[in-house]
């Protein structure tokens, strides 16, 4: 295991800091995202939503909409339904309304919708459309939703008389109870993790094109797994999956967002169907807040018990989980809480249990999104916010107390009291890293100075551990799918060469960090390899984009297909150079004689001869290329160290970020450039959630949240110039180390900015509020009156 | 309505329902789509372009407007094969991750360094603070604008040398 602290910026036919090859076409506005997919004949497709959450559908009126002269089409639950349309499955195993047949479960669902010859008539016909509900009481209340008296949200499924979701648990209980026993201090907190939206700033959308004569489907869509996707449209829709393509074009940011089918995508290829013509939909923002995948809604009960001298012992934590209406959370089937089993976090403790209800509510469906690695996120949430308690309780300094706690370097491969397997790290030296870059002892002295001047300054601090690269085949699966991606590798008869992945960039920049990927194996330069992705008739099959499993995957693909082609190579290399393999020497980019540099064949000439009339080793056939399918032994375990400084002013209760110190171990560094890019990202999701971020609800399951007035996204002026740091602890058994980083910042900062405001508000004696600490609810927390959000 | 502009120097004319957004026209008359499309309140700043030399949201624009006015989107940065300093900037220092709020950063960025050829960091952030990036965390946006700014200033003194004898 290696430790070091340099960075490496040169221009690399490999590893390094490089400019994106994504980039020329999107500084010139040239990008291809869903909206910009503009076919002839195209039709536009607008949906109608329920204005209400809980309502009977007594009856829906098209006739006016039909007669509007540039309508071509309306479709309500009940046409659905003749064709067997008008439920869909979800990626947890339930089922969804594509559109509302019985009844509408929640604000913003979709009724019907409209085909017609542009965007502003489709709008203009939703009007005129009448549907007579009979208004049902709403469960809007998550801690309402399993009292006997709550009106019954899924009566469509079989039997169901209450709001009940799904139970799960994880660890020992008595192992544990037993510790908690014994144990010289316990701290127990209730913590709120709000409802937050990924709302990537391109909202969702799709074109669907059937082409009646072929049988042909081409979709494109705004999807991070488009895979995945083909397979569940031709379960669902009867069409040959070899004849549906699906096409993810430019994406607009996902952060988990484009990773469910929605409702609108189903509408647009039966509109396509049904019209013969290619369709569009794309949602507007009201629409994307109110209607697509949210995240997190964990209301957790937290306990930690320990010693007096601070040595944590075990955990253990009680969660209610916020489902909405339909269970549509997209995570391995095995795992219908996701990786929330880590929440043992980053220390050596002895005993862990949690036990979880979810249920549904007359919210919108989702639940795994926003960057969280597979809630991740609220897992080191719960663990950072509980360790700064003891802390609290036992006077001590939160960084001594997570020293004195941390998994140690020898400990690893180290397994939880849960069961995951932690792959590597070296935990003290990053968090030491982070605490030279911030100068903390520094940091203590300016923030006593202040408190005796009556200034609040607060510093957090956060250590993360996340569990990434999903998945194992053997346990992990979406719908029953595997989690591998393949990789497919051509190298071309003048030495440049085409990577086609089957993971999907919504931002991440694939084509230049697996063009590097591959540059670093075959010593092609990054410039000459073209990456192709997000188009399924393009790419071999994989699960996509998402739980930071680009890298951690489908990186591991591309470097396995590489060193494929490179066995091949140094085959025809042996042939050209009339010696035996064994006498080869690789220098990325060629195989020499050993002891001879002189007599040399580079990859280039070698993919020539490939390719040309030459002699090839026997057995060994024309051409240079190569495929693979990765399977992960395991999954990667990137960590952090987060140090956030904020200010509070006393008179307003308005947190200022002043200072953000954020140290990623994420093994392996393949473009730092782009690494930093991620974090910096990730920080800013941490500061939006912990401060501004919420999506709330009425008593009547009205969404308060609808648009970026109500949803409030940090801007440049909410959040500091950032300061990145790393530590490399490759994973050894991921074949470059790399671990993924995409989501480590998400999940590692909010934590850290929790921490920094209570830390400033010591003074009130205040150890916790709930997130979002927007001044009006931090205002009654500094006045002893904190209240959970609603 | 029949109505004229000037976009990205170019003179067109067009027949127009009176209702609708300059965003739309651009993108789906036009054909323009580097302007984007991100909320419906005036909020995000993907949308920005410029009205005759000033940024405005384009989705809070009516086409009609603009008549008569002269307009410029992402499109019309690029000069003579050139990239202006303000995109090389962005790729420079990774000012875009999914580039979909981009084209909006860029124009309200050219607009502030016609305006202020050398901003601190804080008069970047305020020039910004119209738009919203999901992508970047803003650091790098920042960069990317110092970057810009550094450059045309080297080449304003280049050019100022190679006049002076
Ligand atoms: S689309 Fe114009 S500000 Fe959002
Ligand atoms: S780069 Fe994606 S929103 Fe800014």
């Amino acid at each position: 295991m290696s430790t070091e602290f340099v960075d490496n910026d040169r221009k690399p036919v490999g590893y390094g800091r490089m400019l994106r090859k994504e980039d020329p076409r999107f500084v010139r506005g040239k990008g291809r995202f869903i909206d910009d997919v503009q076919l002839p004949g195209m039709l536009h497709l607008a949906l109608l939503r329920a204005p209400i959450a809980h309502g009977r559908i007594l009856g829906v009126d098209t006739t006016a909409a039909e007669a509007h002269p540039k309508v071509k089409l309306v479709v309500t639950g009940a046409m659905l339904a003749e064709r067997g349309l008008a439920w869909m499955p979800t990626m947890s195993g339930d089922v969804q309304a594509v559109l509302a047949t019985d009844k509408v479960r929640f604000q913003g669902q979709e009724v019907a919708f409209v085909v017609a010859e542009d965007r502003y008539a489709a709008r203009d016909a939703l009007e005129l459309i009448d549907v007579e509900y009979e208004q049902l009481p709403a469960v809007a209340n998550v801690r309402t939703a399993l009292d006997p008296a709550a009106p019954v949200i899924r009566d469509d499924l079989a039997g169901k008389t209450d709001n009940h979701c799904f139970d799960w648990e994880t660890g020992d209980r008595a192992a544990t109870e037993a510790a908690f026993a014994d144990a010289d201090v316990v701290v127990s907190q209730d913590m709120v993790y709000p409802r937050v939206h990924p709302a990537p700033l391109e909202t969702c959308g799709a074109v669907a094109d059937y082409d009646a004569v072929d049988g042909g489907l081409t979709l494109w869509c705004t999807t991070q797994a488009p895979h995945a996707h083909r397979t569940l449209y031709a379960l669902v829709s009867g069409l040959p999956e070899h004849m549906i393509r699906v096409i993810s074009p430019d994406i607009g940011g996902g952060f988990g967002n484009k990773v469910p089918i929605y409702p609108g995508y189903v509408c647009a290829i039966v509109a396509s169907l049904l019209t013969g013509e290619p369709v569009k939909w794309t949602e507007d923002r009201s629409e994307n807040l109110t209607s697509t995948a949210f995240a997190r809604d964990y209301i957790m009960h937290g306990e930690l018990a320990a010693t007096r001298d601070g040595r944590i012992l075990a955990i253990r934590t009680r969660v209610l989980a916020d489902h909405g209406a339909f269970n549509g959370v997209a995570a391995p089937t095995n795992y219908p809480a996701g990786f929330f089993g880590v929440f043992t976090g980053s220390y050596d403790i002895r005993a862990a249990y949690c036990a979880m209800t979810a249920v549904y509510t007359n919210k919108a469906p989702g639940g795994v999104a926003y960057s969280c690695s597979f809630r991740i996120t609220e897992a080191v949430y719960l663990i950072e916010r509980l360790v700064d308690c003891l802390a609290f309780e036992l006077e001590l300094d939160p960084v001594e107390l997570r020293l004195a706690n941390l998994l140690r370097p020898e400990q690893f491969p180290y397994t939880t009291r849960t069961g995951w397997v932690y792959d590597s790290g070296n935990y003290e030296a990053t968090l030491r890293e982070a605490l030279r870059i911030a100068d903390y002892d520094g940091l203590r002295r300016e923030q006593r100075d202040k408190r005796a001047r009556g200034e609040l300054m607060g510093i957090g601090v956060s250590f993360f551990t996340e569990a990434v690269g999903a998945g194992p085949r053997r346990d992990m699966d979406i719908m029953g799918l595997g989690m591998a991606d393949g990789a497919e590798l051509r190298v071309h008869p003048t030495g440049k060469a085409v990577l086609r992945v089957s993971c999907q960039t919504q931002g991440q920049g694939h084509e230049t960090t697996f063009a590097q990927i591959v540059a670093e194996e075959i010593g092609i330069p990054p410039a000459d390899i073209k990456v192709v992705h997000g188009d399924t008739d393009q790419t071999p099959f994989g699960l996509g984009t998402y739980g930071s499993r680009s890298t951690s995957v489908s990186g591991a693909a591309a470097a396995m297909v590489a060193r494929k082609v490179r066995d091949k190579a140094r085959l025809i290399a042996s042939a050209m150079l009339e010696i035996s393999v064994a006498d080869l020497v690789w220098d990325k980019g060629s195989f020499a004689v050993v002891g001879d540099p002189t007599s040399c064949v580079t990859i280039q000439d070698i993919a020539m001869h490939a390719h040309g009339t030459g002699e090839l080793p026997d057995g060994v056939e024309g051409s240079l290329e190569a495929q693979v399918h990765y399977n992960p032994e395991n999954l990667t375990y990137p960590n952090g160290a987060y140090i956030c400084v904020v200010d509070v002013d006393p008179d307003t209760a308005v947190v200022t970020v002043r200072r953000f110190v954020a140290v990623d171990d994420c093994g392996t560094r393949i473009n730092p450039m782009i690494i930093e890019g991620q974090v910096h990202r990730g920080l800013t999701d941490g500061v939006g959630m912990a401060l501004m971020e919420m999506i709330a609800f009425d008593d009547d399951g009205n969404c308060l949240s609808g648009s970026l007035m109500d949803y409030l996204l940090p801007s440049a002026l909410e959040v500091p110039d950032w300061q990145t740091g790393f530590t490399v602890t490759p994973s050894p058994h991921h074949p470059i180390g790399a671990k993924g980083v995409g989501e480590s910042a998400t999940v590692g900062s909010p934590p850290a900015v929790v921490n920094a405001v209570m830390d400033a508000l010591k003074p009130y004696g205040l150890r916790h509020a709930d997130m979002p600490l927007t001044p009006s609810r931090l205002w009654e927390a500094m006045r002893g009156n904190p209240q959970p959000p609603v | 309505m029949q109505l004229t502009m000037t976009v990205n120097g170019e003179e067109v004319t067009a027949e127009i329902e009176g209702r609708l957004l300059l965003v739309h026209f651009l993108r789906d008359h036009l054909a323009l789509t580097g302007t984007h499309w991100g909320c419906d309140t005036s909020n995000c700043g993907a949308c920005a372009v410029w009205l005759d030399g000033e940024p405005v949201k384009s989705c809070t624009v009516l086409t009609a407007m603009a008549a008569g006015h002269e307009v410029r989107t992402v499109e019309g940065l690029e000069q003579f094969g050139e990239l202006d300093a303000i995109q090389r900037g962005f790729m420079e220092c990774h000012g875009l991750q999914c580039g979909f709020c981009t084209p909006g950063m860029l124009m309200t960025a050219r607009a502030l360094l016609d305006l202020n050829p050398s901003p601190s960091e804080q008069e970047i952030r305020e020039a910004i603070s119209g738009q919203i990036c999901r992508c970047t965390g803003y650091a790098t946006i920042v960069r990317s604008v110092q970057w810009a700014a550094a450059e045309e200033a080297g080449a304003r003194t280049s050019i100022i040398d190679a006049g002076t004898p």
